[in-house]
């Protein structure tokens, strides 16, 4: 989060179809948003906003791969060159029996490296407070939040009126 | 993604919900001071783990020689626990990862509470081999890393030393995917709760806003866990089996095991969620949540998989007659008709007929009769291990050796206390978070609620929701 504070206008939505229509509303008015907060996730909103698509599925590609790599490479070292072992008569590199441990890593790699970074980029974790803006949201308000630093009065004006007239049940003014 | 859903399908939110009314209903339970049914229950429960506490010190102070294993039969009642178990913490990632690919939002209601059910049996399950090597201060060297004596690797070819990585990368992954699931239900405790309450949910949900991109990461983040948990859900099992059919003794090694054992563990794992939503549901009273449709959802489940058990039993029995080998054969005439004969009895009761009843929708909409079937499968599932480990053992191929088993007080008392830190970790759960996934029951509610679908539908579909995809 940033030290310096941010003067923050937002209208309550009842219900997440309204929230929509009012994305498109801001959107087709040019007005720049600055979040929208939810209860729970909506679909299609990506597209309304114009979010990128997620890229978190290259992280676990790329570090499943380094687990792959790694149980590979450490299982052949290790039973060829490091401690060479015959068990059960089998030859030192004995492939088919390294594959379970090969996927186990892959997949532990790829999730802890998935979750971890989720939470890095979207600046989550424990004992991080965050501000919140109203504390409905998380159970059945649709936020609406424009930041107004720096906005001529007519223009806070503007955004307030567009938030009344896309159908906004409350509207509040805060510093974050 | 949430195209249009059929009329004729079944609501799976009752009582025409509001998104408040779902807030109050399932963070309500952990804002109230705990009623007396739940006191005595964990009671009990701590009651029950102490004893098996005590049973596990009495191991470790007088050796394993406490326990009835004999020279013969070196595998008794804790691999059979350990597996049944294991093959219990199947439901819940597979509720989670696979049914949430399969698009079935039945998952919804019962995801969260089947998750952290996998959890607990996971912890119970690896309470067996961690204490079964006799010195549990040691376990480390279970795991390869760098050491002074060589240094001396563990051995990779191992099927237990792959059992180690199975469990363990499942236990990660399925306390990332039900935490990282937990996080935004947090936040709605959070944002309800005073004073140290709500520092201590502000702590456990990282902060939290709900913020658009943040829900977009979480949705994904969700999605692809669970396409690479699903594997790993058939994988722990398989490698599972293989500590067993990668052995030479007959009744253990066949090919037949893995998906066998893979079947038999989602029936298990779905006949424990099914004793816990039973009690979960009446006792937080949760049936608009966890409606008889979610109920009959999963008595179809064990149906199916309660079939593939037994006819994997029956097939077993063929092949052990059609492959001439007189030691397999010997091994299935034993198993029927030995010295266990009772325990088989028990398996094939359990498992393959009694399920049979669930063909009739009046019983699989019963709940009496899904509370009773899910006890009966949970017994029938732990035959099912002992009936493959003593049986097999007990008569080996010098009639000399042969033998019999029968657990000590200690083995039953390591057995009890797990199922005593089972159900003392579940209460404590049901207490302090969510039991239903808040966020994921609202998502659905526009397409799945008793106002939207279903006889008493009041309201259309709305036009939006038919549109995006």
């Amino acid at each position: 989060m940033k030290s310096h504070s941010k003067q923050v206008l937002f209208g309550l939505y009842n219900d997440e179809e309204e929230l929509m229509a009012a994305i498109s509303g801001a959107k087709s008015k040019h007005l720049d948003i600055m979040d929208v907060y939810s209860p729970f996730p909506i679909h299609g909103m990506e597209k309304v906003l114009g979010l990128e698509e997620s890229r978190l599925h290259i992280v676990g590609f790329i570090f499943g791969m380094i687990g792959t790599l790694t149980a590979f490479l450490g299982m052949t070292w290790i039973f060829t060159s490091d401690w060479p072992t015959i068990f059960g008569g089998k030859p030192y590199f004995s492939l088919p029996a390294f594959v379970p441990i090969i996927f186990e890593l892959t997949v532990l790699f790829s999730a802890i490296a998935m979750t971890v970074v989720f939470y890095i980029v979207c600046g989550l974790g424990f004992g991080v407070e965050n501000p919140i803006l109203d504390e409905r949201i998380t159970d059945d308000k649709f936020c609406l939040a424009f930041q107004t630093n720096g906005l001529s009065g007519s223009d806070v004006s503007n955004i307030k009126k567009f938030l009344k007239e896309s159908g906004a049940a409350e509207i509040h003014e805060k510093e974050v | 993604m949430s195209a249009s859903v059929s009329r004729i399908r079944e609501p799976l939110v009752l009582g025409n919900k509001s998104y408040h009314q779902i807030t109050e209903d399932l963070v309500g339970p952990t804002e109230k001071a705990p009623d007396r049914l739940w006191v005595i229950a964990f009671i009990i429960s701590v009651a029950l783990f102490a004893y098996g506490m005590f049973a596990l010190i009495w191991t470790f102070y007088f050796g394993i020689g406490s326990w009835n294993l004999n020279r013969t039969i070196g595998w008794g009642y804790d691999i059979t626990n350990f597996v049944w178990w294991i093959g219990i913490g199947h439901a819940g990632t597979l509720i989670s990862a696979i049914l949430l690919l399969f698009r079935q939002r039945w998952r919804t209601g019962v995801n969260r509470a089947a998750e952290a059910m996998t959890i607990f049996a996971v912890m119970c399950a690896g309470l067996f081999p961690a204490t079964h090597t006799g010195r549990p201060w040691f376990d480390f060297f279970m795991f390869p890393y760098p050491n002074t004596r060589g240094p001396l690797w563990v051995n990779f070819n191992s099927p237990l030393l792959w059992d180690l990585f199975a469990i363990s990368t499942y236990f990660t992954v399925s306390l990332l995917f039900w935490y990282t699931g937990l996080v935004p239900d947090f936040a709605s405790v959070r944002d309800r709760a005073k004073g140290i309450r709500k520092k201590i949910y502000a702590f456990i949900s990282m902060g939290w806003t709900g913020a658009a991109k943040h829900w977009q990461r979480h949705e994904y983040l969700s999605l692809v866990l669970a396409g690479i948990a699903t594997p790993l859900v058939l994988s722990v099992h398989t490698i599972v089996s293989f500590d067993f059919a990668t052995s030479v003794i007959p009744g253990w090694h066949t090919t037949i095991f893995p998906p066998y054992f893979v079947a038999g563990a989602i029936f298990s794992g779905f006949a424990m969620v099914q004793t816990l939503m039973v009690i979960t549901r009446k006792c937080f009273r949760l049936e608009e949540y966890i409606t008889i449709n979610h109920i009959e959802s999963m008595n179809k489940v064990i149906l199916v998989t309660g079939t593939m058990v037994g006819s994997a039993y029956l097939i077993e029995l063929f092949i052990a007659w059609y492959s001439g080998y007189i030691y397999e054969q010997f091994a299935f005439y034993n198993r029927v008709l030995g010295p266990y004969y009772w325990s088989y009895i028990g398996m094939m009761g359990c498992n393959l007929l009694s399920p049979q009843v669930f063909w009739s929708k009046k019983i699989r909409r019963s709940v009496f009769w899904t509370f009773l079937m899910s006890i009966f499968v949970n017994i029938g599932m732990w035959f099912e291990r002992f009936v493959i480990i003593a049986t097999t053992l007990a008569k080996d191929y010098l009639p000399s050796s042969w033998s019999y088993y029968w657990p000590s007080w200690v083995e039953i008392g390591i057995y009890v206390g797990t199922i005593g830190l089972f159900f003392t970790l579940y209460l404590i759960f049901a207490r302090v978070a969510p039991v239903v996934a808040i966020a994921e029951v609202k998502h659905i509610l526009k397409q799945y609620g008793d106002q939207y679908l279903g006889p008493n539908a009041k309201a259309h579909h709305h036009e939006h929701s038919e549109k995006t995809h």
